[in-house]
């Protein structure tokens, strides 16, 4: 390995010099499997660019309700109050930065497996070393987040507001539903982790896999920061 | 590259940082929040960008502290940011193509 490989080996993030067995030799220094999620990660970007752009041009130019943030009377003259459910949205948005920072604790779990404990050691100590715990946690919050947007979406339709009763609806559905389908893959990515954690344990070998898990479940969640400010706190 | 310039890539905070970290992302959202139920300061001229800047603080925490992006290689942030600005940017030209700005004439 040349002296510049070599350095970049030891700068990158997917892999520290020691404890990885399984570290490859590649052009850059880097893990191709940490370039590709990285690169996979930037062009979700640019999707998800296009559906809030998509729901910001047509943002108040729904002809008939229910609207988002503004009363609607029909013709018959119900009333339909503003459709979003800010409380109940604000504790889904807890729940998913909550999950991350699960997240981000199963990943350092992972790394730390093989260091042993201090005497004496306190319970956040011993806490932080239960990948399996923090994994688990992370993909119920997810389950949590997932089961709050089931609710908005039933109590939608409910309300009268389908993907097809205005440029509104049809908007909203497709972003957030394309959201709820990301958070829905990173659950099932999630669980399939911990099934092998439960089946032969994750240790610092495998930092890569669940680093590579983590930074799409964050970006999971940066996605929804984005989401929850632009389409239900902006009016 | 030396042995400590190689460490500090590495150093990855410690379980606490994070905790703190989740906390000031849930101090920011409340703030979000109770913003929304405040009539006068949803009629202030700075309460969009307010929000905007406040989600974007969010949005970065998250990126640099929990997607590591702060102690990692500079090829990755050049992977993430690249993309994120062409996305902000065909954001703002699409809101300026559909007349989201009013402009004067």
């Amino acid at each position: 390995m040349s002296s510049h490989a070599a350095a970049a080996h030891g700068a990158h993030g997917a892999g520290h010099d020691d404890g990885h067995a399984h570290h490859h030799y590649t052009t850059t220094g880097l893990e191709h499997r940490k370039i590709a999620i990285w690169a996979f990660i930037g062009s979700e970007c640019m999707l998800f660019a296009s559906l809030i752009s998509t729901y910001l041009i047509y943002k108040g130019r729904s002809i008939v309700g229910p609207f988002p943030h503004t009363e609607w009377v029909n013709e018959a003259g119900v009333v339909f109050k503003p459709i979003l459910n800010i409380p109940v949205t604000s504790a889904s948005t807890f729940v998913l930065l909550m999950s991350s920072l699960a997240m981000v604790l199963a990943l350092q779990a992972v790394q730390l497996k093989d260091t042993p404990l201090p005497d004496g050691a306190n319970w956040w100590t011993r806490a932080q070393r239960s990948s399996q715990g923090w994994l688990l946690m992370t993909a119920l919050l997810g389950m949590t987040f997932l089961g709050f947007q089931a609710f908005e979406f039933a109590s939608f339709v409910h309300e009268g507001l389908t993907i097809k009763t205005n440029l509104f609806g049809s908007t909203f559905y497709t972003l957030t539903g394309f959201h709820g389908a990301h958070v829905t893959a990173g659950v099932l990515w999630l669980f399939t982790l911990l099934f092998i954690d439960r089946k032969r344990g994750l240790g610092p070998k495998d930092e890569l896999i669940v680093d590579i898990a983590a930074l799409y479940w964050h970006f999971v969640d940066v996605v929804w920061i984005a989401i929850f400010t632009l389409v239900y706190l902006i009016q | 590259m030396s042995s400590d310039t190689k460490h500090a890539a590495h150093a990855h905070p410690d379980g606490w940082t994070y905790v703190k970290v989740g906390v000031i992302l849930t101090l920011i959202t409340v703030i979000e929040v109770w913003a929304y139920y405040v009539p006068a300061l949803v009629a202030h001229p700075f309460f969009n960008p307010g929000l905007i800047i406040l989600s974007a603080i969010k949005f970065a925490t998250v990126v640099l502290f929990y997607m590591h992006l702060k102690y990692d290689h500079r090829l990755f942030r050049v992977l993430f940011t690249g993309p994120l600005i062409i996305a902000g940017c065909t954001i703002t030209a699409l809101l300026f193509l559909f007349h989201h700005f009013k402009t004067v004439s």
